[in-house]
């Protein structure tokens, strides 16, 4: 309660005047009462849950909009908007414009931010011209460009302070992650897995945009920021070259391994959490080794970048199960145990918990019953294979030129990028999660900087016997099980958004906003927005009244794979609700929509 | 295809390179006339096109460009052709694109700048993943064009042919 008042107390125009150094506890007091949403996740342990409760379960369905905003784009529209203040801002995909809305004023603009960005990127961002939201500190906007330039905005205005180029679109690499800030700098990743981009992180100081440090995923120990003796996986030391050890040759530097999902931050332990994505290319013969550290969680000290502890999920992958996904950092009792736990659900469709202190895997388990690649996660410490999926021959896609079958999840994972939520309430992490699988097909691919570097077909389709894409799941980290799971007809792309009023949010694909029961799932309330949601659902206070906002306008992956329908891998499923095609629920355009309760 | 016949090709669609705003006449009829040395069949006009056998067996070119155009232009247009929320569906364009056409777009590239729906295709001119096979991308676009190959991927087709092999080699390189 005395944090509740202490936050309150500082009023937008206090904000804009804090000093950079002290970002970091500026921005845990601002997000601490809920009433803004300051940053991509609502707050540093990427929890995604407001104190808010004048929304509930008992009046959510009463709920409509109040009001809405075009951002005049049609491609796809991932993140959300923040709230500062009496200010709201929102990005948009390509040509990422940026909005200041006036809540004082119908959401009157109070100014637009357009960069001139070079067209060729376009068509160098492997599923669409997404970006997933700014980042707020020291009265500035962040804003990470397509074309990988990293802008400081000045909050009341809109004028650049600052601006720094992270890297060169000619060779593949984009920007489309939110920059996240923690203490005094802004971590932006990198996008092109599908390009040969070998990933990196890097820290810019929030001050005047220098860069702080920058660490790779694949390469020499110096590159990657890692010390051999001190940097641990599992508990033991790395080891000297790592990463090389696990390559044949050269192929590290057009290996992959990108960083374009949400990062997480523990002030106490001073570390920063992320994922890298999948090896490069997609035809694993091509690439033999275990392609360290692709698809590894990464734990690093947010000041100098250097690695604490790492965990590599899918060693070799051979399906495109990017590491990418949320880290999201709990405090919770294990056998009567408190502890510091970082909870990931990954693409490969198992859900880790982790101490995130120094990276012990407590919990491995599939939240996906379907998931068939793996029969389960090695727990026994003395194996040598402690910590590997336990593989199964049949699904692997190491023979060239070969049709692999019913590989379960799909590329595109069990879940991607699409940001779980939980609650300290129920202790329940809510999930929007994927339920395809696919036959996949590698073969040979040749390397060209800056052009497609794929080399595998694939054919994607619901589980033998299901008919539903996708399924809303509420999930223990603790024990690794499955609590409820809402089936949804089409994956479900759309970020989650727990409250204290025991509401969760999360869009989807046909474009409806849904309201469920925290503690059992039921459904309490839906409405179609104007487009397919692939966006993240937030909430805030303004004028004493809550406001639920979702940004719809159909797009991403789920707009290549999706919108045609998927196809029929064999006659006779009887499935043919699940087949259906998205465009056949909704069309283009980007929309935010505004909820809250009716004003009389 | 053969190096011989990729390098004209190439140099056919350079001196392509800007009349295509223009529509071209449409791809014409389909039906397979005679094969060229490495078993890829041609139609009246000598362009590149598919031959399915009665029993549903496709020609390899046709496989190979389903492969092809899963890795290399999926990403945008969608699988099998059918377009997705920001490219067009070839299986559709492919109704009016005749092959010189297609060959220039692919190998230089294409853009509609449109307010807040800019259109971007890259120049695959230098990408031996696509060049290699363009071709075979053709054949299998133009067979999703008239109907004759359907969604997903081709269920039986024939086999590679020495020839197409060795050529393949040759263009892809080593490594």
């Amino acid at each position: 309660m005395r944090k509740l008042l202490l936050a309150s107390c500082f009023g937008a125009a206090a904000l804009f005047t804090a000093g950079y150094a002290a970002a970091n506890d500026e921005l845990a007091k601002m997000a601490a009462d809920g009433k803004q949403w300051v940053m991509p996740a609502g707050d540093f342990a990427n929890t995604r849950y407001s104190q808010l409760k004048q929304i509930n379960a008992e009046n959510v369905h009463k709920i409509a909009p109040a009001w809405t905003f075009s951002t005049g784009v049609l491609r796809g529209h991932e993140g959300a908007p923040l709230v500062i203040g009496d200010v709201m801002y929102l990005q948009a995909p390509f040509p990422n414009t940026v909005f200041a809305l006036d809540l004082n004023n119908d959401g009157k603009i109070l100014w637009k931010y357009e960069p001139k960005q070079d067209p060729n990127v376009i068509p160098v961002m492997c599923c669409d011209t997404v970006n997933r939201g700014l980042s707020f500190a020291d009265g500035k906007i962040f804003l990470h460009q397509a074309d990988t330039t990293l802008v400081a905005l000045d909050a009341k205005t809109g004028a650049v302070v600052w601006s720094v180029k992270d890297g060169d679109p000619s060779k593949g690499e984009t920007g489309t992650d939110a920059p996240h800030v923690f203490k005094d700098k802004v971590y932006i990743g990198v996008s092109g897995g599908e390009f040969g981009v070998r990933g990196w992180m890097s820290a810019y100081n929030i001050k005047d945009g220098k860069l702080a440090w920058r660490a790779y995923s694949e390469g020499p120990d110096s590159d990657l920021l890692v010390d051999p003796e001190k940097t641990t996986a599992l508990g033991k030391p790395i080891g000297k070259d790592s990463s090389l050890k696990t390559w044949q040759g050269d192929q590290w530097k057009i290996g992959g391994g990108d960083t374009w999902g949400w990062y997480s931050y523990d002030p106490e332990l001073n570390l920063i959490y992320y994922g890298s994505g999948n090896p490069s290319t997609w035809n694993p013969s091509q690439r033999p080794g275990d392609n360290k550290w692709s698809m590894t969680i990464w734990a690093r000290d947010a000041d100098t970048g250097m690695a604490k502890w790492v965990y590599q999920m899918t060693p070799h992958d051979e399906w495109d199960y990017d590491g990418v996904n949320e880290m999201i950092l709990t405090d919770q009792k294990i056998d009567g145990k408190d502890r510091k736990l970082l909870t990931h659900f990954d693409r490969n469709g198992f859900g880790y918990t982790l101490d995130r202190t120094d990276g012990e895997l407590l919990v491995a388990q599939k939240f996906d019953p379907k998931v068939n690649w793996a029969t389960g996660i090695n727990m026994d410490k003395a194996s040598a294979d402690y910590g590997k999926p336990i593989r199964v021959a049949a699904m692997s896609t190491e023979k060239e030129d070969v049709n692999h079958k019913g590989i379960c999840p799909a590329a595109l994972g069990s879940k991607d990028e699409q940001p779980a939520a939980y609650s300290p309430e129920t202790e329940l992490f809510y999930v929007p999660t994927n339920h395809v699988c696919m036959d996949y097909e590698p073969f040979k691919v040749s390397y060209t900087a800056g052009q497609p570097f794929v080399g595998a077909t694939l054919s994607m389709y619901p589980p033998a016997g299901d008919s539903n894409m996708g399924n809303f799941i509420a999930w223990d980290g603790k024990t690794g099980k499955i609590v409820w799971s809402d089936p949804e007809q089409f994956s479900v792309w759309s970020g989650a958004l727990a409250t204290a009023g025991g509401v969760v949010f999360y869009g989807t694909l046909e474009g409806y906003l849904k309201a469920v029961d925290a503690k059992t799932g039921k459904e309490l309330y839906k409405f179609k927005t104007p487009s397919g949601i692939i966006g993240n659902v937030m909430t805030y206070e303004h004028g004493g009244r809550q406001y639920v906002a979702i940004l719809s306008g159909v797009g991403g992956w789920a707009g290549i794979g999706l919108a045609a329908g998927l196809t029929k891998p064999t006659e006779g499923l009887g499935a043919v609700g699940g087949y259906a095609a998205l465009s056949n629920y909704t069309a283009l355009g980007g929309t935010l929509t505004v909820f809250a309760l009716p004003s009389d | 295809m053969t190096n011989s016949k990729l390098m004209l090709a190439l140099g056919f669609a350079l001196a392509l390179a800007t009349p295509l705003v223009a529509r071209a006449d449409p791809p014409g009829d389909p039906a397979p006339v005679k094969q060229d040395e490495q078993g890829m069949w041609v139609d009246k006009n000598g362009d590149p096109t598919y031959k399915l056998e009665a029993d549903g067996t496709v020609d390899w070119n046709t496989f190979s460009g389903f492969r092809r155009y899963n890795a290399a232009c999926i990403v945008c247009h969608g699988p099998d052709g059918a377009g997705s929320s920001y490219a067009p569906a070839l299986a559709n364009s492919l109704k009016t694109m005749n092959y010189a056409e297609f060959f220039g777009t692919v190998v230089g590239g294409r853009k509609d700048l449109m307010n807040g729906n800019d259109l971007v295709m890259p120049a695959f001119g230098d990408n031996k993943n696509v060049m290699c096979y363009l071709n075979d991308i053709y054949v299998y676009l133009r067979a999703r064009s008239t109907g004759v190959v359907g969604r997903g991927r081709p269920d039986k087709h024939a086999p590679k042919s020495p020839a197409f092999a060795a050529a393949e080699d040759k263009c892809m390189g080593p490594g």
